[in-house]
């Protein structure tokens, strides 16, 4: 969890406010709900560019793409999460995170339909994810946030892009 | 600036004395052993010889010994660089015509301050 | 000034290391019955560097520790003392200890005292017959006699100065001693009147101008002590003569250093009340340690997996120069190719074209060039194993012979840091399962001494590693029945010897793998195929059963750079490495057999080779070809294994940068790796292998 400092400035939609203990997340639509993810993770946004595909893996896994030279790997998570295939328009853009898993860096890329902002939450504000009615499964949830009245879903970036087969294999 | 020669077979030991003598405004070229030495010797002016005892290819008391042979270097002074048990070593080397000695090990003060005594 | 002596370190525990492992080699190599002087004398400066080295660097207890290592060598070579093989074992396995005090030093870790004090003993042991103590206690005793007869010397002086009459020999100033350098020193302690004496100075004739023909009578006045006056001649006291009085009360002991008695044994009570006191310190401050540290963890034997590559490499000057003037000429390249785009005009096409010819060559050679630096000989690999055998074969009892050859191939870095551990694993396996008791041996027929020979040579783009061993070899009766036992095979699974032999790469399988002390960490065959592959090489084994086995490790040449041929399915691009390409067909029905279960095989000569249809295994929707007259065939083969690759079209041949796909994403089969294509886009570099059991599913 990202902690500027005790009190965070943050411009949202033009209002200045003052959050306490605050975190800082980066929000995005998916569906029609939101999600979050610490911005700390986040390396970058990237608008829509084509994936090149790979063969024979799961088919959220979209393919690569090349980040300065690096070969990244697309996951798309309204797939993953069966929210309903949606086309890709110019609005989409995919956000290159950053994860650890068995002690391994990696980045990767989530496409989503859109970025919001970024937000800050209190932290002491912060609720425990409901134990069922998500659309994404609560295991990758780690907590839920009122924003503007709207309900964000925090997610864990190291459990939502744990790669199956793969990371369970160095696991053993 | 004098210029000083540092022979030693031991990389890290080279780096710290040539990085030591620089540092206090002495040219210092190193060679890594007595046949390194003596070339560079040959085709450069020295005013003060250092050497490691114990090297490869020719060892420093040799290097002292071929060294006095040159005219350039009768009167140059040498300095051994030996280990405090090595009292044999020490009348070898001044056989040899060895100007003195620094004790191994040392630090860069000691060698500074002999290496300053004997260049003036 | 002070000096950050941290920066020098980084160097000192590399060279330490080399110097380790010279004197491991030379210690093996040592043979009691002919000592080879220079090899002694190698063993020994490397344990002297090490000393001085770490005392220099404020590294106290590898000095101490290296101490005795040191002196045992030194009187070895010396002549004055036998070389025997305990001795040898002693410092071998001290050798050890000292390199395990270094890792754990230069990573920051706790160092494992009560080892090191055990290895101390046994070096103490061998050094004086009896365990510690004895030296010390002579030490101790001369610096008593020697401080009692400097205090006698000393007695009655006050320090109010001193008188010197100093008379240096003829030949003081060819050893580059300078009186005046010595005055100089003296006046910096007080005050100084110095008298020049020109009695000794002959006729001009006679006279030798490079001889110190003056002495001089010398007041210095000050409190100082005797020692700081000893300490400015130290140097020359066998050039000259001294006579030195106190300058209080007129009466004192003269002394008369000049037969080295006095003044060099205060010197050295000096000096070696140091070492007496430190090493007295010494096995009390370990037993404490000791004490101390009964609860400490037991340190697994070798780091888990820190990732090995050092952050430096030793390049061969040579190929430096070489880039260097590769560079050249890509720079004389440059600027013809700007000259020429200067006012540019079609009749300089010409011109150009020669220009971007050139600048092609350029850079290839430019890029050999440096995949050269990067390249070391695998004899950095090898180097490990005479010791490793030889450890073995004691621990065996097993007779046990190593032989090494091509240990000047060069690899990549990365392949000489990576392919260690497999390849110990490997020899390991020979020397434990594969080479028979002595006695099994001869009553086989054989040599009672077994062979292991570790092989390196270049073939086509790739590097082979073989282990060969003259052993029992491999039953392929018992190999089978184990596989159908674990349910790895069917009963009536027909399979090839190589296959057969295969088996042992199988997780699961391990047959002898127990725990002994190689595996541990979990390395198998398995373990060992798969990190070959990751290195996108490949492991075979061939083998007769009672004569022995081969293991070939083939490794590609450069791991960054491949000849590629790109080919397309859809509108995808795969890239297959041009060092597996056969050659490639148009297909003609005729050549086509389809067998029922069995997939499609095509006639190439005399083999039937299967077809693997790329759109198919590769789910490309968008691929034009599906009828095999419609598209191509290319014959590949890798790991042994033949196949036909059936794609829509060939496109162009390019090197290409390999880009890992496992680094951020996973391993698909099939797939070695990734590159980006001028247009930015990625495609995916073909596994041979990994396309035939793909298609066998």
């Amino acid at each position: 969890m990202s902690e500027a400092n005790n009190l965070a400035e943050v411009e949202v939609e033009g209002e200045q406010k003052q959050v306490a203990n605050a975190v800082q997340f980066l929000s995005f639509i998916l569906g029609k709900e939101q999600y979050a993810v610490d911005i700390l993770r986040v390396q970058e946004i990237r608008s829509w560019e084509p994936i090149s595909r790979i063969p024979n893996v799961p088919s959220y896994e979209k393919g690569v793409v090349n980040l300065r030279g690096a070969i990244v790997p697309v996951i798309d998570l309204r797939d993953k999460f069966n929210l309903g295939h949606a086309e890709y328009t110019p609005m989409t853009v995919v956000v290159i995170l950053q994860t650890e898993i068995n002690g391994k860096n990696r980045i990767m890329g989530v496409v989503v339909d859109a970025v919001s902002n970024v937000i800050d939450i209190d932290k002491t504000t912060i609720q425990s994810p409901p134990e069922f009615g998500t659309k994404v499964s609560t295991e990758y949830i780690n907590g839920l946030a009122a924003v503007d009245e709207q309900m964000v879903m925090l997610l864990d970036v190291d459990k939502l892009l744990k790669l199956d087969d793969v990371d369970d294999e160095d696991e053993n | 600036m004098a210029t000083i020669l540092a022979v030693d077979d031991s990389a890290s030991m080279r780096q710290m004395v040539t990085f030591t003598l620089k540092g206090a405004g002495f040219d210092v070229v190193d060679a890594v052993d007595g046949v390194d030495a003596l070339n560079k010797a040959k085709a450069n002016k020295f005013d003060l010889v250092v050497t490691d005892v114990n090297m490869p290819n020719k060892d420093g008391i040799t290097l002292i010994k071929d060294l006095r042979a040159l005219p350039d270097y009768k009167f140059i002074p040498m300095l051994m660089l030996t280990t405090e048990s090595g009292t044999d070593k020490k009348m070898q080397g001044k056989a040899a015509g060895a100007t003195g000695w620094i004790v191994k090990p040392f630090n860069p003060d000691q060698l500074l301050k002999t290496v300053k005594k004997v260049l003036g | 000034m002070s000096i950050d002596m941290a920066q020098f370190h980084q160097v000192f525990f590399e060279e330490s290391f080399e110097g380790l492992d010279a004197m491991e080699s030379g210690l093996l190599n040592l043979d009691m019955g002919d000592v080879d002087k220079e090899e002694i004398n190698t063993i020994f400066r490397a344990a002297h560097s090490i000393k001085g080295g770490s005392g220099t660097f404020g590294f106290t207890s590898v000095s101490d520790f290296t101490h005795v290592m040191e002196t045992l060598l030194d009187e070895m070579r010396d002549g004055r003392r036998q070389i025997t093989q305990t001795a040898l074992d002693v410092l071998l396995g001290s050798v050890d200890c000292l390199r395990e005090m270094l890792t754990a030093i230069q990573e920051g870790d706790e160092v494992n005292e009560s080892k090191v004090a055990e290895h101390k003993q046994a070096l103490d042991k061998e050094l004086n017959g009896e365990s510690t103590e004895v030296p010390q206690i002579e030490n101790i005793a001369q610096s008593i006699d020697t401080i009692e007869s400097s205090k006698a010397a000393n007695e009655g002086s006050s320090q109010a100065g001193w008188h010197i009459v100093f008379s240096p020999h003829a030949h003081l100033l060819k050893t580059g001693n300078d009186p005046v350098r010595m005055f100089r020193e003296l006046k910096e302690l007080g005050e100084l009147t110095a008298i020049v004496d020109l009695q000794g100075v002959p006729g001009l004739y006679d006279l030798d101008p490079e001889d110190c023909h003056l002495s001089w009578d010398l007041k210095i006045e000050g409190d100082i002590s005797r020692e700081e006056i000893d300490d400015i001649f130290d140097w020359v006291e066998d050039d000259c003569d001294m006579a030195i009085q106190t300058l209080t009360n007129g009466v004192t002991t003269s002394q008369h250093p000049t037969n080295d008695v006095a003044p060099n044994q205060i010197n050295s009570a000096a000096n070696s009340e140091q070492p007496a006191e430190s090493n007295d310190v010494k096995p009390e401050k370990i037993s404490s340690v000791q004490a101390v540290n009964q609860s400490a963890k037991p340190k697994a034997e070798k780091k888990e997996a820190k990732p090995k590559g050092s952050s430096s490499i030793r390049v061969d000057t040579a190929k430096i120069d070489t880039l260097i003037n590769m560079v050249g000429e890509l720079v004389i390249t440059q600027s013809m190719l700007s000259l020429v785009g200067e006012d540019f005009s079609p009749h300089k096409l010409e011109q150009l074209k020669n220009g971007i010819t050139q600048l092609g060559r350029n850079t290839r050679e430019l890029q050999e060039s440096v995949m050269n630096i990067r390249m070391l000989p695998i004899s950095f690999v090898f180097s490990r194993f005479p010791r490793l055998v030889h450890d073995l074969s004691t621990k065996l009892n097993k007779k046990i012979e190593l032989k090494l050859s091509g240990e000047n191939t060069e690899v990549d870095k990365t392949v000489v840091e990576l392919i260690s551990d497999p390849l110990v694993h490997l020899v390991r396996n020979s020397l434990d399962h594969g080479i028979e008791m002595p006695e099994d041996r001869v009553a086989a027929g054989k040599p009672e001494t077994g062979t292991v020979n570790l092989n390196a040579y270049h073939r086509g783009g790739n590097i082979v590693i073989e282990v060969v061993d003259d052993g029992k070899g491999l039953n392929k009766e018992v190999l089978r029945a184990k596989a159908i036992e674990k349910g790895l095979i069917e009963e009536d699974a027909i399979l090839t010897d190589k296959q057969t032999y295969e088996l042992i790469f199988h997780a699961g399988f391990s047959t002898a793998e127990k725990l002994t002390d190689v595996s541990g960490r979990g390395v198998g065959m398995d373990v060992v195929r798969k990190n070959i592959q990751s290195l996108g090489g490949n492991i075979e084994i061939e083998s007769e059963l009672g004569k022995g086995s081969t293991i070939a490790i083939h490794l590609p040449l450069t791991l960054a750079i491949l000849d590629g041929q790109s080919v397309a399915v859809g509108d995808e691009t795969y890239i297959v490495p041009l060092v597996s390409i056969i050659e490639t067909l148009n297909i003609d029905e005729s050549m086509v057999n389809r067998v029922a279960g069995k997939g499609e095989t095509f006639r190439l000569r005399d083999e039937y080779l299967p077809i693997v249809r790329m759109h198919e295994i590769f789910s490309v929707e968008t691929a034009k070809a599906t009828r095999l007259t419609e598209g191509l065939l290319v014959v590949v083969e890798g790991q042994g294994m033949r196949c036909g690759l059936f794609v829509d079209d060939l496109l162009g041949q390019q090197q290409v940068v390999i880009k890992s796909l496992e680094a951020n994403y996973r391993r698909v089969e099939g797939i070695s790796g990734a590159t980006i294509l001028g247009d930015g886009s990625v495609a995916l570099i073909l596994d041979i292998p990994g396309l035939v059991r793909l298609s066998n599913l």
